[in-house]
This record gives structure tokens, sequence and C-alpha cells, in this order.
């Protein structure tokens, strides 16, 4: 029961994430969802990796955005997709993904009913999020909710050795978002803007 | 078998110490002494795989009957293997690669010694002349497809860097480029070809026995599909009409030593790929009977016509040209055109099974090839001394050299000599076998053939004549009479130390005709074993062989005796003239005391009378304004030679093909996220589609 709940939240999550209009509406919300997934993996009854994911996704990661945000503290041109069509899309993305449950020739009881929807919409979201928004900042977001999905994907696969696997991975993350928030902060402070559309007057 | 695998040994070895060189050069300070010893260092590696190689293909004997040496080594990719073959053909072909390869190392390596060492990195440009050396080795032994068509890859990069030496000039960098598309579009047909032999026989080995035998049940049309594909991917190398375009601007930009050995070996290798090619489609010689109905008719025909199609257009081009160098490139043209008039009259004769016509079109072929290797070398060496010492290759501006670098005009006079087919040199015996082929097309079974072969024989003597006005032009012209600027005036006389290299070809020129029954016997065995001849046909070609070889025998002879007259009438002269005063007056002077070098011909007064004739069809335009009346004023003419194959189908076509190109760079405009979506889209699509 809970489960079905988790997995709901984090759908309306996803949802929410494509409406959220500025970048601290969506650290929250990326926030919310490393909480989502911690308590799922709680329920799945894989508690250390639960603390991790929630100490990392859930609390340091929007930490370091939210600290990245502040430093650049700029207000511009947040999207190019208008949200609401960016909503929409997300929801054709929870169709197809549907769809794709349906059809997809899957070996029986490896996936909960609705994980793979969920997993696969969250993923789509965050490529929706990477391909709609106009800063550096919030295609990070996105980068992370696209992986959050893929995160989503292994769960039901994870035996009790894969755990130091996904850890790694976990750690992984972590480094890239760091990485790309310094980056980010740089290239906000070099060229005074981290609209990426402007990035293409680097190109040769 | 050893000693090539020893020269092909030997440029490996050279090519990673030179390249870490060059690499190293290009990261280091210029320095003179670093240049000297890459310069050194460089074309000495060249020349000494080049005389091991030339030796090993020289010595041992010629006879049709010799089979293949082949040698296998580890190779690592999942197709083709690495096997290589010797067979005369081989043989043959790789006697000019290693000969001008030798010859244009040494006069390279003096050529360059004299260039800034902080413009050129001479450790790279040796680099890649190993290269080529090594791809056209390797693409004369290769006795697999796939190692073919590396070896033929590596053969038509490295020319690219080579040609592209002086790379400050925009016109040399065109010509670079011109070069490297030329190059490949003909390696877009070559790997259809291969690929499709492949796919055909179950195997990439280039054994001809084996091929033939696995296409016996293949359509004959789709024979023929192949024998187009390999006849216009090597033409494209060989500078077939109308894929010509490339060779008259790369070799004028290359340095001479680069063009020598790109005019003199690699463009031979468009010959021996179309020779190799039939011989791989209709089986080899003497053992597939029954292999006559396979070998259309028409595919001789196809290759006379373009033969001398591009025989005319490139002597006739030749003559409208100002540059020496370009000139040369247009005359290579030509003779590419003759070597392909040979073999369709081979491939004429092996079809209608007249064993003289095939005999002598083959060995004919090959026989020009190698002269041609010989005096078109020295020709372009010739003129790259030429670009040394005057600063310039306009003949306009030349005029009177041979005073001035009196070893170098003669050399170049041997070598106008012997490319315009005069006895006693080497050119006279190539075309004299051509000649004798296609003279026996009256006896030849058909009116349409009689009638096509004794046209041609007629457009062939016709070429030939135009090839003897285009050398008296060329060395009247750049050597004969005064100079006609400060350019010719200023001219210096080469150190020996550089010109030397250049008396190697001269002396092939010469030995070329005096020693005519050995190089024709090579030429022939070569073509008796390599042109895929029936049985029967075979036994005819060595009685027809032995029926011509005395002809070659009269032609030494009366070389030899002609030779020996001269001397004796030269020295019977200055023993003459020994006690009395000669006095020497200028050349045009006719008796006038004050004469001027604006009274001499002009390049372009020389080609009007040729251009008021082919000018219509060939696209020389005269320009300027002609003498009028008793008393006339100012006057000029000058001649131009646009490629119109060039300016008016390549030019367009690749336009038209860059618009395209521009019209898609909408899809590529930087937005990154835009990039994504294309991503997404894709991987949405092609679930579904897999899902469906």
């Amino acid at each position: 029961m809970l489960f079905s709940n988790i997995i709901l939240l984090l759908l309306l999550n996803d949802l929410l994430l494509l409406a959220a209009p500025g970048i601290t509406w969506l650290i929250r919300l990326t926030a919310f969802q490393g909480i989502l997934l911690g308590s799922l993996l709680f329920d799945m009854e894989h508690a250390l990796l639960a603390g991790a994911v929630l100490g990392i996704k859930g609390i340091l990661l929007p930490l370091l955005l939210a600290r990245t945000y502040k430093h650049i503290g700029k207000r511009e041109k947040t999207h190019h997709l208008n949200l609401g069509v960016a909503v929409v899309m997300g929801m054709l993305g929870l169709i197809f993904s549907l769809w794709l449950e349906h059809n997809l020739p899957l070996m029986p009881d490896i996936f909960p009913v609705l994980l793979l929807p969920a997993a696969i919409t969250t993923l789509f979201c965050g490529l929706i999020l990477v391909v709609g928004r106009a800063t550096a900042l919030s295609q990070v977001i996105g980068y992370l909710v696209a992986e959050n999905g893929i995160f989503l994907l292994g769960t039901p696969l994870m035996a009790a050795g894969a755990i130091w696997f996904e850890l790694a991975l976990l750690l992984d993350i972590f480094v890239a978002v760091f990485v790309m928030g310094i980056a980010i902060g740089h290239i906000g402070e070099k060229f005074d803007s981290i609209d990426t559309a402007r990035f293409r007057s680097l190109r040769d | 078998m050893e000693i090539y695998i020893a020269s092909i040994s030997i440029m490996l070895a050279a090519i990673p110490v030179l390249g870490v060189w060059a690499i190293a050069d290009s990261l280091l300070a210029p320095k003179k002494s670093r240049y000297r010893m890459a310069n050194i260092c460089g074309a000495g590696l060249a020349a000494i795989a080049c005389l091991v190689g030339f030796a090993g293909a020289v010595c041992g004997p010629w006879d049709f009957s010799i089979k293949a040496e082949h040698a296998h080594f580890a190779w690592g990719l999942p197709f083709g293997s690495l096997t290589l073959a010797i067979d005369p053909l081989s043989r043959l072909f790789l006697l000019p690669i290693y000969g001008l390869g030798l010859v244009c190392a040494l006069s390279g390596a003096a050529a360059l010694k004299h260039e800034n060492a902080r413009e050129h990195n001479l450790a790279a440009h040796w680099f890649f002349y190993n290269l080529l050396l090594l791809g056209m080795a390797l693409v004369a032994c290769a006795a697999d497809g796939v190692l073919f068509l590396l070896a033929w890859e590596i053969m038509s990069l490295a020319p690219f860097f080579l040609i592209d030496f002086n790379d400050r000039d925009s016109k040399v960098r065109d010509a670079a480029w011109v070069y490297l598309t030329a190059a490949h579009l003909g390696a877009i047909f070559l790997m259809a070809f291969f690929i499709g032999l492949w796919q055909l026989t179950g195997q990439t080995g280039l054994d001809p026995a084996i091929t033939a035998n696995a296409l016996k049940d293949v359509s004959p049309r789709t024979c023929s599909l192949l024998f187009i594909l390999a006849l216009v991917g090597f033409g494209a190398k060989a500078g077939l009409f109308p894929m010509h375009v490339w060779l008259p601007d790369a070799h004028p930009a290359a340095p001479s030593h680069v063009s020598a050995l790109l005019s003199g070996a690699m463009i031979n290798m468009g010959l021996y790929g179309v020779i190799r090619s039939t011989g791989l489609l209709a089986g080899p010689a003497g053992t597939a009977p029954g292999i006559l109905g396979l070998i259309p008719g028409w595919w001789g025909w196809l290759v006379l016509v373009i033969g001398l199609c591009t025989a005319l257009i490139g002597i006739i081009k030749a003559l409208g040209q100002g540059n020496l160098k370009r000139l040369l490139a247009y005359s290579s043209v030509e003779n590419m055109g003759l070597m392909f008039i040979g073999l369709g009259c081979g491939l004429i004769g092996i079809s209608s099974g007249d064993a003289w016509i095939a005999l002598l079109g083959f060995a004919g072929a090959l026989l020009h090839m190698l002269n041609h290797a010989g005096f078109k070398g020295l020709l372009f060496l010739c003129a790259g001394e030429v670009l040394h010492s005057a600063g310039t290759l306009r003949l306009e501006l030349l005029g009177g050299l041979q005073a001035r670098m009196p070893l170098t005009g003669i050399l170049f006079a041997i070598g106008a000599a012997a490319i315009a087919c005069l006895p006693p040199l080497s050119g006279f015996t190539g075309e004299f076998a051509l000649f004798m082929a296609l003279a026996n097309g009256a006896s030849a079974t058909g009116v349409e053939k009689q009638l096509g072969l004794l046209l041609s024989l007629g457009l062939l003597a016709l070429v030939s004549g135009l090839a003897c006005a285009l050398y008296v032009k060329a060395y009247g012209m750049a050597f004969l009479g005064k100079p006609r600027s400060g350019f010719a005036q200023n001219a210096h006389c080469p150190p020996f130390n550089g010109v030397w290299p250049l008396l190697l070809p001269a002396a092939a020129c010469i030995a070329g005709g005096l020693l005519a029954p050995q190089f024709f016997h090579m030429a022939a065995a070569t073509a008796m074993q390599a042109a895929p001849l029936p049985g029967q046909l075979l036994g005819e070609c060595l009685t027809s062989a032995a029926a011509i070889e005395p002809a070659f025998i009269y032609i030494s002879i009366g070389g030899i005796g002609l030779t020996g007259l001269v001397v004796v009438v030269w020295l019977l002269r200055k023993a003459c003239l020994r006690w009395r005063i000669v006095l020497n007056r200028e050349t045009w002077g006719c008796g006038y005391q004050a004469s001027s070098a604006r009274i001499q011909y002009s390049e372009g007064s020389f080609s009007e009378p040729l251009a008021r004739i082919f000018g219509p069809v060939m696209g020389l335009t005269l320009r300027g304004e002609p003498v009028r009346g008793i008393f006339p004023g100012l006057a000029s003419l000058g001649l131009s030679a646009p490629d119109r194959i060039r300016n008016h189908v390549f030019t367009p076509l690749f336009e038209g093909i860059e618009k395209v190109c521009n019209a898609c760079k909408i899809i590529q405009h930087g937005k990154i996220h835009l990039y994504i979506v294309y991503i997404l889209v894709t991987v949405v699509g092609l679930l579904v589609w897999g899902l469906k």
C-alpha cells in the first residue's frame, strides 16, 4: 500500500517539476524526489542504501544546488518551453511509458506494478527539463531527475551484492553534480549568464 | 620475394622514425642543422629502400611461365589476409616505383637543401614520401582485396601532404584538395568493385584462377558492371578523361621531385589496377578455356575510345599551356591515354581472337608505361631545375636557358625527344608496338572492326605528331633562342651535385631505345602472363612475339647505328673546325646586328595555327589584337586553354553539392538542448518501431 502511494507521489512530483516556475521550486522538488526514492528503498528493505540515497539525493545535492544558485543569484529567463506544454509532454511520456510496460517483453515478476512506468516517466521528465529549461543549473537538475529514473529502473534488479555497485553509482552522481555545480558557478562568473542558448556563440 | 620484403621493411622502419622526428620537429624551435639532417636521413632511407627493391625487380628472368611467389604474414583483422605476391606484372610496375623513387629522393634532397627551415617540416615531408613509396609497393604486391584497398588508401593519402608542401600558397592548397577529392571519389568505386568481387566469389584473395572460377556462373551483365566500376575507380587515379581534372592542378603545385614520382609512377597504378581487374574477372592466361565468351567485345572498344579521347584532349590542352609543369601534366594525361589505347587494343584482340593485336596492344601499353616513367620523371625533374634556377616556369618569360644551364638543357632535350617518340630513344619503341597492333586492324574480321582500328591508328598518329610539336614548343621556348625576361637572363647554372641524379632517367631513355628487344621481351612476357588470354591464343601470342622480335632488333641496331653516326659526325665536325675560327651569332639573329627577344616566336604564336584548327572543338581560345595592314600597329596574341570539363561539369556539380550540404546545416544550429531532443526522438522512435 505504501509502495503504490510512493509511486503515485513520484509521478505527481514529476509533473510538478515540469510545472515549477523557478529554480528554487525545482530544487525543493528534487529534494522531495530524493526523499521519496529513499522511502521507496526503505519500503523494499534496503535500509543502508535508503539512508545513502536520502542523504545524497534528498539533502546533500539539493543543498549544493541551492548554494550554487545563491552564488550566481540572477533572475533571468528560465525556460524555452511553455510550462503548460512541458506538463502535457510529461503526461504524454506517462502514457508512452504505460504503453511500454504493456508491450515490452519483460520477464514476469521482476517489476512491481507501476514501477516501470514511474521510472520511465521520471527519465522522460528529466530529459524534458534538460530540453525545455534555459539555465545550465536547471539542466543539471534535469540530468539529476533523469538519473533518478534510471536508478528507479535498477531497484528491482538489486540483489544483496549489488548494493555496493549502487553506492558507487551514487558517489558518481554526487561527484558529477558537484563538478557541474562548480563549473556552472564559474561560467556564471565569467560570462554573466548561464543561459545555454548563449553557449552556442562559443562554437566555431 | 625476400628482397621485396626487405625493401618494404626498410620503409616500414623509416616511417615511424620519420614520424616521431616530424612531431619532434614541429614542437622544437626550427634549427638549420636538424633540418639538414632530416633531409639527408629521410631521403637516404627512401633511396636505400628503393635501391634494394629495384635490384630485386630487375634481377631474375622474365618469362611468361613464371608463377607468382607468395608470402603470408599474420593479420589481425577478421577478414582479408596479409598476403603479398610477386609476378611479372608486379615486377614490371615496381620498376618505375623503385627506380623513380630512388632518383626523385636523391634529386629532392638536393633541391630541398636550400629551403627555409622555418617554413617546412622536412621530416614530415620525407615521412609522407616513404609512406607513398610503401603504399605503391604494397599496391603492386597485394594479393588480397582488403590489403589492396588499404594500400591504395595509403598511396592516395600520402600525395595530399606531399602536394601541399608549399601550403602558404592558396593555389597549392586548392590543388591538394582537388587531388584528395578526386582520389577518394575514385576509391569509392574501387570499394564497390572489391566488395562486389568479395560478395560474388566468397573470398577476398586476388588470385585470378580462383576469382574467375567463382565468377563462372555470374551473369555477364554483373561482370561488366564490375569492370565499369574498376575502370572508373582506377581511371580516376590514371587521369582518364573526364576524370583527368585533378592532374593539371596537382602536378604544377607539388615540388618537382614529387610531381615526377606522381606522374611517372603513381598514376601508372591506375593502369595496373585495370589490367589486374580484367585478369580477376576473366581468368589467368592460358588456363581457363571458354573465357573467350566472357570478355565482351565492347569492353575493349570502351577502353580504346576512352584512351583516344584522353590522349587527344591531353595533347591539345598541353599545347595551350604556358606553364611548363602544367604542360607536362597534361602530357601525362595524353600518355596515360596512349597506354589505355594499348590496353583497349589488347582487349579487342582477345575478344576477337587475334593474337597479334592482343599481344602488341598489351605489350605496347606496358612498354610505354615503362618508357613514360623514364622520360616524364626526367622532364619534371628538369622543370624543377629550371624553376630553381630561373624562378619561373612561364614559357613566355623563359628562353635561352641552354646556354645558361647546358647539362639540364641536354637532359631536357633527351627527355623531350624520347617523349616525342623520336628514334633511337625509348618513346619510339612503345608507340611502335601500339602502331603495329592497330595496323593489324586491316586484317581483323568485320568492316566495323577494321574501320574502328584503322581510324584509331590515324588518331594515334595525330597524337604523336602533336606530341612532337608540343615538345618542340616546350624545349624551344624554354631553352633555345634569347631570354624573354630577366628571369631567364639571370638564371644560374645549377651545381652538378644537384643535377647528377637526372642522368639516371636520361640513361633509361637512351637504354629504352638501344636495348629495345630486351625491353620488349620483358613487356611481352608480362603481357602474356597477365592478360586474360585463352589457351590457344596464348600459343599464337608466342609465335607473334617471335615474329615481331626482329623488328625490335632492327630498331636497336638502327638506333645504335644512328647514335654512332651522330657521334662520328660530331667528332668529324670538331676535327674540321679545329684550325678555323668559329663565330657564334645570336639565335634568331638572321644576320641582323641588333636583334631583340621580341622577334622570337612567343608561346601563344607557336600554338596559334593548331589552336585555330582545334580551338572550337577543344576549348582553346585565342585572345589579343591581330596584325592588320601593311604597317601594323601594336599587336598581341595569347592563348588560353581553360578546362571545359572542370569549369562546366565538375565545378557546377560540386557547387550544387555544397548548396545541398549547406541547406542541411539547418539541423546543426548549436542549440544543445535541441540536440538532446533529436536523441530523445530517435530513441523513442526506435523503441516504438522495435516493439511494433
